[in-house]
């Protein structure tokens, strides 16, 4: 039980929770926007488990090892730009289908 | 074997201008605005070229692989490129394609009246760019978190490629394939985060070195793999290409169709062959080779079944990495360096090959939309009367597809087949010999529309100058013009790999 308590294992299973969410939802969810929310939640579940990377490779006396410190901010720009790519498509796809008089589901009608 | 730790080499510098000449052509484009857009996209265009031919030349004079270790900080910390002969081959075929590519969009938008003020146009020009800079930075890379960025790029870069004309289906299609190359990437970040926590490198020379058989490495591998065969579109992964391809631009779909799968095809190699160890390999290889039969049978098989000339081509495209795929069991398994086998060399040829002969095949098919006004294969009879040079230029592509001498395809497919032969494979050897003969089916429906004399003959929407056809044809007959070079991949491909060149082969 202490184990588990300890912060590396705590973070390390969270992300992993985390990171099984995200799939269920991107795999499972008909709407695009909640696809891209599922995404997200994939995402933040990978950078917590490189958090718990790192505090699992502090032995070389740093309060943390740097290096997946310095991945994830890397990482973290990466998928926002992704995510903010996704919702612009997704906005146009919706202003599109709006104009044509939204035939055919729209949007939410699944991808 | 690769050096311990990596040094900057003589002609190193070319792999950083590799990467860094289009990004800023993109920021010359941004700075001197739209106007001059197409004039340094083609000035650009040239001077990549070049420095892919140079990379090629310092290889092969130097044989060795080039390294460039960045700011002088060496890994574990820093980040090194490097391109050894499979590296070398990859590069030059991509400045071939988007060169050609390029040259065929220049006249095409020439011939719209759009000179350079265009949306579109602009975006074509910036994204083309942005993405050779990203496939470059793919191929040459060796520090894996530097790939997963790399392949990010690659993904921003290509997703605005499929939707450029903002067509209602387009943005979907560009939608789905956007989640799904988000996804596969975040596994294989996923992956790459286990291998950091347990190695403590990204370097894969390192990698390759010190990776030994434990769980960790194999659910890291698992992720990195799966995430990847999501970009690469292998069978049954493989829904988003088709919408995405056939709806793209045909300029832009030769690009995506024969350069952007073949990046995560490329490190999948890279990490089942240097990077997992021997027996898990072996498994990953077996599995990898069925979902590759299965995506060659399946997918031509559609390609068949297809109305539409783009939609039949793009089948085709996950056919074609059916066959990347089933090079893994035949390569190895004896003892000999994988990359020393004819599978290695056949599987490589095939993947430079497709690529030619794919982008070849869209530009066709792209010329034959603009003079027609559709792609209906049922509506095309006729079309080599007024399209001479296309139709001939999809005549020679498939002819690699098929696998049909004097041609790429051919050598690469014959080196695949004497590989599963030899290796006691037999199924693998059937499925190479049903899908060329697939493959022969569905290139022949269209050859055969070509050829036909129609009652009422078929007439273009508008003339289209030969100098558009041009670059199809170029790069068709690069592709049946590999076929006559046989004998020189094998010690090309081998540079940077460790053992002697031309050594154990049969």
């Amino acid at each position: 039980m202490t184990a588990l308590l300890q912060p590396a294992i705590l973070f390390g299973l969270t992300g992993a929770a985390l990171v099984g969410i995200g799939l269920f939802a991107v795999v499972t969810q008909p709407g695009l926007l909640r696809r891209i929310v599922g995404c997200n939640i994939l995402g933040a579940g990978i950078f917590l488990v490189f958090g718990a990377v790192a505090r699992r490779g502090a032995g070389a006396g740093f309060e943390a090892d740097p290096v997946p410190q310095a991945l994830v901010i890397t990482g973290i720009v990466v998928a926002f730009s992704a995510s903010a790519l996704a919702i612009a498509l997704l906005k146009r796809l919706s202003e599109i289908t709006i104009g044509e008089g939204a035939d055919a589901g729209g949007p939410e009608g699944g991808a | 074997m690769t050096p311990l730790v990596h040094a900057t080499t003589p002609g190193g510098f070319l792999l950083v201008l590799a990467v860094i000449l289009p990004v800023c052509a993109v920021l010359a484009i941004l700075a001197c605005g739209p106007r001059h857009a197409a004039r340094i996209a083609v000035v650009a265009l040239a001077a990549g070229a070049a420095v892919a031919i140079a990379i090629a030349a310092e290889l092969v004079t130097s044989g060795a692989a080039l390294t460039y270790v960045v700011g002088g900080w060496r890994p574990p910390l820093g980040i090194a490129l490097r391109a050894d002969g499979l590296s070398g081959a990859m590069l030059a075929m991509t400045a071939l394609v988007v060169t050609a590519v390029g040259l065929f969009a220049r006249v095409q938008y020439g011939l719209a009246g759009d000179n350079g003020g265009g949306r579109a146009q602009i975006t074509f020009w910036v994204m083309l760019l942005a993405l050779w800079s990203a496939l470059n930075a793919v191929f040459v890379g060796e520090d894996l978190f530097n790939l997963y960025v790399a392949l990010e790029l690659l993904t921003f870069a290509a997703v605005p490629l499929v939707c450029l004309d903002g067509r209602a289906e387009t943005v979907k299609a560009a939608l789905r394939y956007l989640l799904f190359a988000l996804v596969g990437s975040l596994l294989y970040l996923l992956g790459v985060g286990l291998i950091y926590g347990q190695y403590g490198t990204l370097d894969l020379s390192a990698l390759s070195r010190l990776a030994r058989s434990d769980p960790a490495l194999l659910a890291a591998l698992a992720l990195m793999i799966i995430g990847l065969l999501a970009k690469a579109a292998l069978f049954p992964l493989h829904l988003w290409l088709p919408p995405a391809h056939a709806g793209a631009p045909a300029a832009a779909s030769a690009v995506l169709s024969a350069l952007v799968i073949k990046a995560p095809v490329f490190l999948i190699l890279r990490l089942v062959l240097d990077v997992a160890p021997p027996q898990a390999a072996a498994i990953v290889g077996q599995l990898l080779a069925v979902l590759g039969a299965a995506s060659i049978l399946f997918c031509s098989v559609m390609a068949l079944r297809q109305a539409r000339l783009k939609l039949m081509i793009a089948y085709s495209t996950v056919a074609q990495i059916g066959y990347l795929f089933i090079v893994f069991p035949l390569a190895g398994g004896d003892g000999t360096a994988p990359w020393e086998t004819i599978a290695w060399t056949g599987g490589a040829l095939q993947l430079i090959s497709h690529a030619l002969a794919k982008a070849a095949m869209f530009l066709a098919a792209g010329v034959i939309a603009e003079a027609f006004g559709h792609d209906r294969i049922a509506d095309l009879g006729g079309f080599g009367r007024v399209l001479p040079l296309s139709a001939a230029a999809f005549g020679l592509a498939g002819l690699s597809l098929m696998g049909i001498p004097p041609s790429g395809g051919f050598v690469a497919k014959c080196l695949l087949l004497t590989a599963a032969v030899i290796e006691g494979y037999p199924w693998l050897a059937a499925t190479i010999l049903i899908g060329g003969l697939l493959a022969g089916a569905y290139v022949f429906r269209v050859i055969d529309k070509a050829l036909a004399v129609p009652v009422v003959p078929i007439a273009p929407r508008r003339a289209v100058p030969r100098r558009l056809e041009l670059a199809a044809l170029a790069l068709a007959v690069a592709a049946v013009l590999i076929g006559f070079v046989p004998l020189r991949p094998f010690g090309f491909l081998q540079i940077g790999r460790g053992g002697l060149a031309m050594a154990g082969l049969p």
